[in-house]
């Protein structure tokens, strides 16, 4: 619990990396936690091979939900379209680093799920895991 | 029973509990659903150790004895909202049945299409969604009183849409979030001469105000045990005997019976015509012992401890910089504060608050409209009852400003 602010998110949350859109690009994706009011959106490019060479996401929202998107921007610089698909909770958390309670699970979760609906829509599919 | 509000902390057993280890627990989510006395736990407790069978029928000691409790519970319910008879206290699993009661049973039989309600910006999503649902399903047409910048009911807006003659007319006495204090018996004095009867959500007055319902102005009134003292799972839909005596029945079962033949039923008489199935007992049992603890403070002394709590509250709030505290000023609110911080998102608010033990909320407040109006998604909400002290609000603001320092 102490480390829950640990400097990692701060910095993220209060410098932002990615942050933007893109145009073009090869899906974009927009979801909200109407509960809290968390909103976001990720844009993605990728190349001739099906690798993200860009993302940005913009959005508003507690430092878990921003900084948690931030960091997932970070980790999928060059990722394959499957590794997206492919990412799950775990990784998010392992990103953030901390333990989240249920209640704060959702913001954390936030950017992995608007990714991952917009990876699985490229191709007209849904994410199977929602 | 005297009891006072000087020293009434130590009657709740859950705040002398710590929130971590070492960390006090500084409790200011009151709004959402209050702390219960040792009173009441103890009322509850020894009904299930000594009294407990199924009320009403029983021929036996513990079911007379439980009938006894438990309808007890309904007098001293009546008492303290002052009710012309017990006849009128019907139970229902909290505030937000009782409103959807009305709806269901009261609306769907005296409304048609295109008849309007009237209900306001202000309002839990307990007093709007039974009425979407409605509007859905019978196609009335709701009307919304738009709340000022101050956090009050726009009056002038209010006195044109009664002019749409509405049938019915719901508004919150207390908001949640802006804790505005609404004139309940002039706007019901109004809707009256419109033609509207008139709905009030009591759950966050009638725990913190004096209520009584000889001059309150309301046709029907809907409050929540947990707000008050008293336990979950129990609430009360008050209404005037000729109204309930017209209405016809909400949910049918055992209780709300006189006979039943194959061929049909004939309902109970009330209250019971709207109690269907095995009531809640020990939660009205433990809502009589709320009941009988507020009496013993003194609803007066109450609401002017609060009053004075939120003054000193919205002082020390609004010398943080970058601090923004909704609603009304002090003298026409309850003791509820929503706030914003400049730059931090409420959960955030509320988690480092946390830490320090400060339980405070964060969100809508299940009044997303309300939100809308302000441009906000969320606030973080600190509100008081009778057991809160200038510490606790020294508390938060200690921590509001080492939210500011981890922020900055």
């Amino acid at each position: 619990m102490d480390d829950f602010y640990r400097e990692l998110i701060l910095d993220h949350y209060k410098n932002p990396r990615f942050r933007g859109t893109l145009d073009p690009h090869s899906f974009t994706y927009e979801d909200e936690n109407p509960l809290c009011g968390d909103k976001l959106r990720i844009d993605v490019r990728l190349d001739d091979t099906g690798h993200v060479v860009e993302s940005a996401f913009t959005g508003r929202g507690c430092a878990i939900s921003q900084a948690s998107a931030s960091l997932l921007m970070e980790k999928i610089q060059g990722a394959s379209l499957d590794e997206l698909r492919a990412l799950n909770k775990d990784d998010v958390l392992e990103l953030l680093g901390i333990d989240l309670t249920p209640a704060r699970l959702k913001c954390a979760l936030l950017s992995l799920k608007v990714l991952k609906a917009g990876a699985y829509g490229l191709s007209g599919e849904s994410n199977p895991d929602e | 029973m005297t009891h006072s509000l000087a020293t009434c902390r130590s009657d709740f057993p859950i705040l002398a509990r710590e929130a971590h280890p070492g960390v006090p627990l500084t409790f200011l989510d009151s709004g959402a659903s209050s702390q219960k006395p040792e009173s009441v736990i103890r009322a509850m407790d020894d009904y299930y150790r000594l009294h407990h069978a199924n009320v009403h029928r029983g021929i036996h000691v513990l079911a007379e004895e439980a009938t006894a409790l438990y309808e007890g519970s309904r007098d001293s319910v009546q008492r303290f909202i002052n009710a012309a008879t017990r006849k009128e206290i019907i139970y229902t699993r909290n505030a937000t049945e009782a409103i959807n009661l009305v709806a269901y049973s009261w609306a769907r039989a005296n409304l048609k299409a295109g008849d309007r309600i009237v209900l306001t910006e202000m309002e839990h999503h307990a007093n709007l969604v039974p009425w979407h649902i409605l509007a859905g399903q019978i196609g009335v047409e709701l009307d919304f009183v738009p709340v000022t910048d101050d956090g009050l009911l726009d009056l002038d807006a209010y006195a044109r849409l009664l002019t749409r003659e509405p049938k019915l007319v719901a508004f919150t006495h207390m908001s949640n979030v802006l804790g505005t204090i609404n004139p309940v018996e002039s706007l019901a004095a109004q809707a009256h001469a419109a033609g509207a009867k008139v709905l009030v959500d009591g759950a966050q007055s009638v725990p913190h105000l004096p209520v009584d319902v000889q001059t309150l102005g309301a046709d029907f009134l809907a409050f929540s045990a947990h707000k008050m003292c008293g336990p979950t799972g129990i609430g009360v839909l008050w209404a005037r005997q000729e109204l309930l005596e017209a209405m016809p029945v909400f949910m049918g079962g055992g209780d709300m019976i006189r006979k039943v033949t194959l061929a049909g039923f004939k309902p109970n008489d009330l209250p019971y015509k709207f109690e269907a199935g095995t009531p809640a007992i020990a939660e009205g049992v433990g809502l009589g012992a709320a009941v009988d603890y507020l009496t013993g403070l003194g609803m007066e002394a109450v609401a002017a401890h609060e009053r004075e709590l939120i003054t000193y509250a919205l002082e020390r709030l609004e010398e943080i910089p970058g601090v923004r505290v909704y609603g009304p000023p002090a003298e026409r609110k309850g003791g509820v504060a929503a706030f914003t911080l400049e730059g931090v998102h409420p959960h955030d608010i509320a988690q480092v608050l946390d830490r320090d033990g400060v339980a405070v909320r964060a969100g809508h407040h299940c009044a997303q409209p309300l939100h809308e109006r302000f441009d906000l998604a969320a606030t973080a909400r600190a509100s008081f009852y009778l057991y809160n002290t200038r510490d606790d609000v020294d508390r938060l603001v200690v921590s509001l400003y080492r939210v500011k320092k981890l922020f900055a």
